[in-house]
């Protein structure tokens, strides 16, 4: 059940449904979803694989379209806006972080910051960012040249550095393994809490929620369960 | 550098050798846009700057003997600015270290000069006005010859044995190009061009107060053909030869032909390289794109729009365009230069004036540019569209469907490894079409250049093993009776000697007319013999003439209708011949008639004015001396010279001319084969590791690879010689002037070579691919996710 926040509504949900066609098959990725997500919180979206939270997450951020239903983000909706609304909208509001981190290959840690900072309207420098997440050691390094774990933080690095009012991680961990993971969900955690962004995670992994403001469990579609965290741990209280 | 920008420029150094491959292509057409376009406007600008400066005449007519005063009276036609008239005669000269005579044009000049066609005095000085044996020589006979101002030579003029002193070296307006009557290239060592006062002409040719050739310069705008006319017939009286113009100037002909055959190459051959470097930029920029589709999600997701990311490829795309125009700029210019050099010892031209054709350089650069942009646009366009959430999912894996042709393929039980290179084929017809389409078009190329060796091969045969098997022609000085031919019988060392006689003459039908020869021939000749294009010995009719196409079709005549034929050389008569036949003769101008059946319509004996021989080899130089002493004979064509002559100057252009055509053919091929296969090692590098690791060979895994190349390439052979043809007709039509028609000939050599060139260079590009196939990383290559 959903609980109201002294906090403004970021984003709004009202019946969104998201139907794919792939060849003769109709996909329903999400049925008739209804959900609010407030300024400053961290969200997760826990959900098996096929539960429709990297397609809910894709629509919230301006990436897809709905099929039914509509979307707001504060008081603008987002459903059936032309794609050049869509662009500005996540050019000036919303960061991404990708499972595979989707870094440019030929670009430094510091040039696939500066991609987003380029275009952004009241960004901070690359290397701010990079220092942000503890990588200004290795910022003239190609992807190629860094880890798993440190080519995610350059992900975030680049998705904090338009000082985004959200930041949607679609299973940040997911490439990664623990003890790395770990050090990924402790560069989020404190973006939450340094710049106030409201944030949003995508992950299979249950233990993954502890560290969340609010949880949301989607299923078949559908949301089934959205609680408030009673009590919250720290990334590196978790394991898995 | 913006991050993009830094992207872009290692994504092309990524690419380097696709990247080149494509360059060279576009560059191989730039380049002979620029070089041709650049040769031709030079040429152009040079000989208008040179006919301005030396007041190069307008019109040309001769006559048998006219006097001065006739010029006046031509000067008041309406229309003509100048005009000027001048004696001229022929020579045959004896020069030291020559062994056979030379020939000459002898020109005179006024005392105070000539007021048009200008000579311009090179080294030396021109000849006094009270100096007989004075004389200046065209600057080429005199370098050829070793003829120094101050040095002396002799000759036969008008039936004198003179010595003439060289004074010095001269070039013309009216001789840039200088062929000896009756020869089919320069012979600067055997045919000189001669200036001399015009008190000492008249003397030679007993023509004081007199002239026997006029030249005229125009008003802006004047009419000519009625010029022509008028002049015409006031030169009537006098033995008029018929007037001309410019474009039946021989020196001005021949550039003229020369300058359209350089604008048909530079329109005709950068069209198809263009094409091709279309395609291959839409190949590959759609392979890069297809690779970056994640990349591509990304940057949409972080808020760069459809437009900024197009532009970032487009971007891509154009540095492609701006290295091969840089490249093609650089080679066309090289190329310019060295067709310059090359025109430089055919025309003679004193000074150069080099125009760097700008208008052509910034036309090749927005040429260059709309092709990139054009060529990759589509496959841009295309793909930026995509949906940021569908660009970051993996693409839909290719669907493959049973169809008649799987069936087919199936019931002639191919091993796997042939299957998949007929399913890649059928999956993407589109790749292979374009695959198809540039290797056909390399061997297009190609068949077209070689073509043109096919073609003057059929020349030199024609000309000289079947229509003139004499070794020796003499010129007479006057037409004689037939027993001139027993006469020559006793000049040393002749074997067989035969005649024949031709005359200038206007042919007439209707409102249209040309100036041509006739040329009479005696039965049983068979030293020269009228040849068809098909290499048969035409038989000339008892009655009538016989015509070349091409002159049938400038009158609108066929067979059966009467020709009118002015003769413009005594008798002058008018006659009106039925036109017995027409036949293809590419190389022929001259109308033909059994010389019974002209003595008879003449109602005179007959007449020689040439006569044929067949000389032992080791008696020319007998029949050389003999000949120099000779008053009768006003000239001499050794048609072995000329042959050995022919052959040297084109062997000695033929291997670079082959190296050229076959690099630039090749490159189309090498471009489009090393592309296909680089992109299909990147799109297959999955499945094709998969077959190692399964078990098969290198060898094995590469004949996927490789076998499709190859198929493509022998599918795109047959294709490319239908492609080659019909470019040739093109050309043919389009180099072909009212004087020469370009044979229509392409060997079996011609097909050969150009299918083994192309595919030895696809076999080559494929096999270089290879070679990264066998360093693919089988671990990285199994875990890519596209």
């Amino acid at each position: 059940m959903e609980q109201q926040s002294d906090s403004e509504v970021v984003f709004r949900a009202e019946g969104v449904t998201r139907v794919y066609r792939t060849g003769a098959v109709d996909v329903h990725a999400l049925r008739g979803v209804d959900l609010a997500l407030y300024e400053h919180e961290m969200v997760v979206l826990l959900g098996a694989s096929g539960s429709g939270k990297s397609t809910l997450m894709n629509i919230l951020g301006g990436l897809d379209q709905p099929t039914e239903g509509k979307v707001f983000f504060r008081d603008q909706e987002l459903t059936r806006v032309s794609d050049a609304k869509l662009t500005a909208f996540r050019r000036d509001h919303v960061g991404f972080v990708f499972q595979f981190y989707n870094l440019v290959p030929s670009l430094t840690a510091r040039e696939n910051v500066a991609l987003v900072t380029e275009i952004a309207k009241n960004p901070m420098t690359p290397e701010e960012a990079l220092d942000r997440v503890g990588l200004k050691p290795r910022m003239d390094h190609f992807p190629a040249e860094l880890s798993g774990g440190e080519q995610q933080r350059v992900a975030i690095a680049r998705a904090i550095a338009k000082r985004p009012e959200v930041l949607l991680c679609d299973e940040p961990t997911g490439a990664l393994d623990s003890k790395t993971g770990v050090q990924v969900l402790e560069a989020l955690y404190e973006v939450n809490r340094d710049l106030g962004t409201a944030t949003v995670l995508i992950t299979h992994n249950a233990d993954i929620q502890k560290i969340a403001h609010r949880v949301v469990v989607l299923a078949d579609g559908k949301v089934t369960r959205n609680e408030v965290n009673a009590e919250r741990v720290l990334p590196s209280d978790i394991s898995w | 550098m913006r991050a993009l920008d830094a992207k872009m420029l290692r994504d092309l150094r990524r690419i380097w050798a696709q990247t080149l491959a494509i360059a060279l292509v576009l560059g191989c057409g730039i380049m002979v846009l620029v070089g041709a376009q650049g040769t031709l406007r030079t040429l152009s600008g040079t000989q208008a700057a040179y006919y301005e400066r030396h007041r190069f005449a307008d019109v040309f007519a001769m006559m048998t003997r006219a006097p001065a005063s006739i010029v006046e009276e031509v000067a008041r036609i309406d229309g003509v600015a100048q005009a000027e008239g001048r004696i001229t005669l022929s020579a045959v000269l004896d020069i030291d270290g020559l062994e056979e005579p030379a020939t000459a044009r002898i020109l005179s000049v006024p005392p105070d000069g000539a007021v048009l066609n200008l000579p311009l005095v090179r080294r030396g000085r021109m000849p006094h006005p009270d100096r007989a044996d004075e004389v200046a020589i065209n600057e080429a006979f005199g370098e050829e010859n070793g003829l120094l101002p101050g040095s002396r030579f002799r000759g036969v003029l008008n039936g004198q044995m003179r010595t003439l002193e060289v004074t010095g070296w001269v070039l013309s307006p009216e001789f840039i190009y200088t062929i000896a009557p009756g020869g089919i290239m320069p012979d600067n060592r055997r045919y000189g061009l001669i200036w001399m006062n015009e008190t000492a002409a008249a003397a030679v040719q007993d023509m004081a107060g007199a002239i026997n050739d006029i030249s005229l310069r125009l008003t802006r705008g004047a009419d000519m053909r009625a010029v022509i006319d008028r002049l015409d017939t006031l030169l009537d009286p006098y033995g008029g030869t018929g007037a001309y113009g410019r474009d039946r100037q021989m020196s001005h002909a021949f550039l003229d032909g020369e300058m359209q055959q350089l604008g048909v190459m530079s329109t005709y051959m950068p069209p198809i390289f263009l094409i091709v470097a279309a395609f291959l930029v839409n190949m590959v920029l759609g392979r890069l794109i297809a690779m970056e589709r994640a990349q591509i999600g990304l940057l949409k997701a972080v808020g760069y729009g459809t437009a900024e990311i197009a532009w970032h490829y487009l971007k891509l795309a154009m540095l492609i365009g701006v290295i091969g125009i840089l490249a093609g700029w650089g080679f066309g210019w090289w190329i310019g230069e060295a067709m310059i050099s090359l025109y430089g010892d055919f025309f003679k031209f004193p000074f150069i004036l080099r125009d760097p054709s700008w208008g052509t350089l910034l036309l090749s650069a927005v040429l260059g540019l709309a092709t990139v942009v054009f060529g990759g646009g589509r496959a841009v366009w295309a793909s930026v569209r995509l949906p940021p959430a569908e660009a970051m999912s993996p693409p839909a894996p290719p669907s493959f469907s049973r169809g008649t042709v799987d069936r087919v393929l199936g019931a002639l039980r191919l091993q796997q490894t042939t299957m998949m290179i007929f399913r890649s084929i059928i999956r993407w017809p589109g790749r292979a079409a374009i695959t198809l389409f540039g290797v056909s078009a390399s061997v297009g190329v190609l068949v077209m250049s070689y073509f043109m060796f096919d073609a003057v091969s059929l020349i030199v045969e024609t000309v000289f093993e079947r229509s003139n098997r004499q070794q020796v022609t003499l010129a007479l000085s006057h037409a004689a009776p037939e027993q001139a031919v027993l006469d020559a019988l006793t000049l040393p060392g002749v074997r067989q000697a035969e005649g024949t006689f031709a005359m200038p003459v206007r042919l007439v039908h209707g409102h249209r007319d040309r100036l041509t020869a006739l040329s009479a021939h005696f039965t049983g000749n068979d030293l020269v013999r009228l040849i068809d294009d098909s290499g048969q010995v035409v038989g000339l009719p008892a009655e009538g003439v016989v015509l070349p196409d091409m002159l049938a079709r400038a009158l609108q005549i066929g067979a059966g209708e009467v020709l009118r034929i002015e003769m413009l050389a005594p008798p002058r008569e008018v006659l009106e011949l039925p036109v017995a036949s027409v036949i293809q003769q590419g190389l022929g101008q001259e109308v033909h008639i059994a010389a019974p059946a002209l003595f008879s319509a003449m109602r005179v004996a007959p007449q020689v004015n040439q006569i044929h021989l067949l000389v032992e080899g080791d008696a020319m130089a007998a029949l050389n001396a003999q000949i120099k002493v000779t008053p009768a004979v006003a000239g001499l064509s050794d048609w072995n010279e000329v042959r050995r002559q022919f052959d040297a100057t084109l062997s000695e252009n033929l291997l670079t001319m082959v190296g050229i055509y076959t690099l630039i053919g090749v490159l189309i091929a090498i471009g489009v084969v090393y592309n296909a296969a680089r992109i299909q090692l990147s799109e297959r590098s999955y499945e094709l590791a998969s077959l190692r690791v399964l078990g098969f060979t290198r060898g094995e895994v590469a004949f996927v690879l490789v076998g499709e190349m190859m198929l493509l390439t022998l599918l795109a052979i047959p294709i490319g010689w239908v492609m080659g043809y019909w470019l040739a007709v093109g050309l043919v039509g389009a180099m072909s002037t009212d004087m020469i028609q370009i044979p229509f000939v392409v060997s079996r050599r011609t097909y050969a070579l150009a299918a083994l060139a192309v595919f030895v260079a696809s076999l080559t590009s494929v096999l270089l691919v290879r070679r990264r196939l066998d360093k693919v990383d089988l671990a990285m290559a199994l875990k890519a996710r596209d």
